[in-house]
């Protein structure tokens, strides 16, 4: 026996989140297929279920069943729970939300915006991957969706502060930065976490982490739990006020700062009081004021764009303005920027197991796009594209090397060490 | 009344009304849809939703380059209809013709052997079209009624319109009352299927040019 499949309530859903834009979209669909060639999913299978457009049609059904002009002539099909059964994949393990459709489309439909949404209907159906489901409950309940409790969190602080000689602030009164984490930094890759803190110290910014928000990642909004969304948000929002930030800072995490930057507002229902920056975006800045002193790194790498940050973020420019002057050896791949292609695991489906096969498929892109460029080491500024491209690198038994953003920044600080040295020996 | 009174009347003129209030209504009833008021801070130096929207309807008119290969058929072979379909309705000049009794305004005409040439390419292109659509995996999957439907309101006035001009299977005045009332079906159809994209690409371009320039986004 599967799970009991509440369609009305996904019906109600659908019809509760289809306001004008999204019913522009779902009038709008040409089935022209174009999108299909820009979805790594589909490149990789060629399998014409994974078509962008595809996507669509269980809020297509509801919308033209119920809500359309057209409806009162009774043309359309209602939605089955038949439907959401085969469409359960497509929705979640198979679109990362990357956008990339969104650019090929001739009529300008925004799919990832409606996925997203499609997955608050079939979570209320009961619907969707049981590790989604729990990393977005773990997170409500523990904190985060790894299971990173306020306590953890300061253990680990302490522990890497102390192992690495770095001054890791928490829960500071007043700081004007609230810097937060992505719990698969703070428990895989805590060197990170020692980066951001060297560089947030290096630019001389008053900042703190919080144990009443430091979780940016956001699982409830990943698994269509907008209950749970909100919890998530709300938390940063209020360690934000209670420190009097006028920054909040989300690390590298491409997801966690296109929720916390474009959704979190809409979520809580009011502006919020403070800014959001990436940390590429906010080095960048610190960069562009004289703060952030680089010594030359002449390694080769390339640099993968995370969608979030890059494609629909707008700051993909920032993370070359920090490379420019400093990493001699960085070269572009093909296709870079807003057109890059996504590591397959955005959206929550890193954290879905039985979407493991398509994610190292998907990885072959990935793999191809760095042998073009010659180099050996392939940076992001996305713990969560890390963690994916790190799994399917150990499953391809791919030879090169993994790297952040903010690690390659930190290990090249310019502290002016070298300069006294100078004037000593003069 | 005889056929072609009958298509020339009353069958156009139904076309015409349920035409113009069909997309009246469509469009009426998607834009009065509320519309989710985004809280959340523009990007510094984000254009105003004017700028956004009308920068995005054009930027669309031609795919970004990473797509150019794998969407080549489709935009040229869409190009190749739509302007085949623009030239014959606002070129030739019977249909110009049509258009000064509706409107009251004129402009010459295209020579005929012109808008000849360019209704055999649309005929074919429309062709290519609907092979493509019933062979690639891809688009079998996704076509609907609607898609085919549209297609055929489409297709017919053009094939008409050339079985009238080379007198071809009937008397002219059969295959003309034949040519104007698949005229009058597609206008019929037009409010109901997806060739309402004629009006809804400003729209759906527009919400997401404004979606993505809110954030920046320099696509």
């Amino acid at each position: 026996m599967g799970k009991p499949v509440n369609v009305a309530a996904a019906v109600d859903k659908f019809l509760a989140v289809t306001g004008g834009n999204l019913a522009t979209y779902v009038e709008s669909c040409l089935h022209c297929g174009q999108c299909a060639h820009a979805c790594h999913f589909y490149k990789v299978t060629r399998d014409p279920r994974h078509t962008p457009a595809y996507k669509l049609l269980p809020m297509a059904k509801a919308y033209k069943a119920q809500r359309s002009p057209l409806s009162w002539l009774g043309l359309g099909r209602k939605i089955t729970e038949a439907d959401l059964a085969e469409w359960e994949e497509l929705i979640f393990d198979t679109c990362t939300m990357c956008g990339r459709c969104t650019i090929v489309c001739p009529m300008g439909i925004d799919i990832a915006s409606i996925v997203a949404v499609s997955r608050q209907a079939f979570a209320a159906a009961g619907l969707g991957p049981e590790d989604l489901m729990a990393a977005a409950d773990n997170s409500r309940d523990k904190g985060s969706p790894l299971g990173l409790t306020p306590q953890k969190l300061q253990d680990r602080i302490e522990w890497l502060a102390d192992e690495n000689e770095v001054d890791i602030p928490l829960d500071k009164k007043k700081a004007d930065v609230l810097l937060t984490v992505s719990s698969i930094e703070t428990m895989k890759y805590p060197d990170s976490i020692v980066a951001m803190a060297k560089l947030m110290n290096h630019i001389g910014v008053n900042w703190t982490f919080s144990s009443k928000g430091y979780e940016s990642t956001n699982f409830g909004y990943l698994s269509g739990k907008p209950d749970i969304a909100k919890i998530m948000v709300a938390r940063i929002v209020d360690a934000a006020e209670d420190v009097g930030a006028k920054t909040v800072v989300i690390p590298e995490c491409g997801h966690a700062f296109g929720v916390m930057r474009w959704s979190a507002a809409n979520i809580i229902g009011r502006e919020l009081p403070f800014e959001v920056r990436h940390i590429t975006e906010y080095l960048a800045e610190a960069k562009r004021q004289g703060r952030l002193r680089l010594k030359p790194m002449p390694e080769a790498f390339t640099y993968h764009d995370p969608c979030q940050i890059s494609r629909r973020g707008g700051a993909t420019e920032d993370a070359r303005y920090l490379l420019e002057g400093f990493a001699t050896g960085f070269k572009e791949m093909t296709p870079t920027g807003n057109f890059n292609w996504c590591c397959g695991g955005g959206g929550g489906v890193q954290a879905m197991g039985r979407a493991a096969d398509v994610r190292h498929q998907v990885f072959k892109i990935k793999m191809d796009q760095v042998a073009a460029t010659g180099t050996n080491m392939l940076v992001s500024s996305c713990s969560n594209c890390r963690l994916t491209m790190d799994d399917s690198k150990a499953f391809h038994k791919w030879p090169h090397e993994l790297g952040s953003l903010v690690e390659i920044l930190a290990d090249h600080l310019d502290d002016g060490s070298a300069d006294k040295v100078a004037d000593a020996a003069e | 009344m005889d056929l072609l009174d009958f298509a020339r009347g009353p069958a156009l003129q139904v076309g015409l009304i349920v035409f113009a209030f069909g997309v009246a209504w469509r469009l009426a009833a998607l834009l009065l849809l509320p519309r989710m008021q985004d809280r959340s801070k523009a990007r510094e130096g984000a254009p105003t939703a004017a700028i956004a929207s009308g920068r995005e309807v054009l930027r669309r008119m031609w795919p970004q380059g990473a797509f150019a290969e794998a969407t080549r058929f489709s935009v040229i072979n869409g190009y190749i209809f739509h302007l085949g379909l623009a030239i014959i309705v606002f070129g030739g000049t019977p249909h110009i013709l049509f258009l000064r009794d509706l409107f009251g305004i004129s402009w010459p005409g295209l020579p005929t052997n012109i808008i000849n040439g360019v209704s055999v390419i649309t005929f074919a292109s429309l062709l290519l079209a609907l092979a493509r659509r019933i062979n690639d995996p891809v688009l079998r999957l996704i076509s609907t009624a609607n898609d085919y439907i549209s297609w055929a309101m489409t297709f017919l006035p053009v094939a008409t319109g050339l079985l009238a001009i080379s007198h071809l299977g009937a008397r002219y005045e059969t295959l003309l009352a034949i040519h104007l009332l698949s005229v009058a079906a597609f206008l019929v159809w037009f409010p109901f299927g997806k060739l309402m994209h004629a009006f809804l690409v400003f729209v759906s371009r527009g919400t997401t040019g404004v979606h993505l320039a809110h954030r920046g986004a320099q696509l």
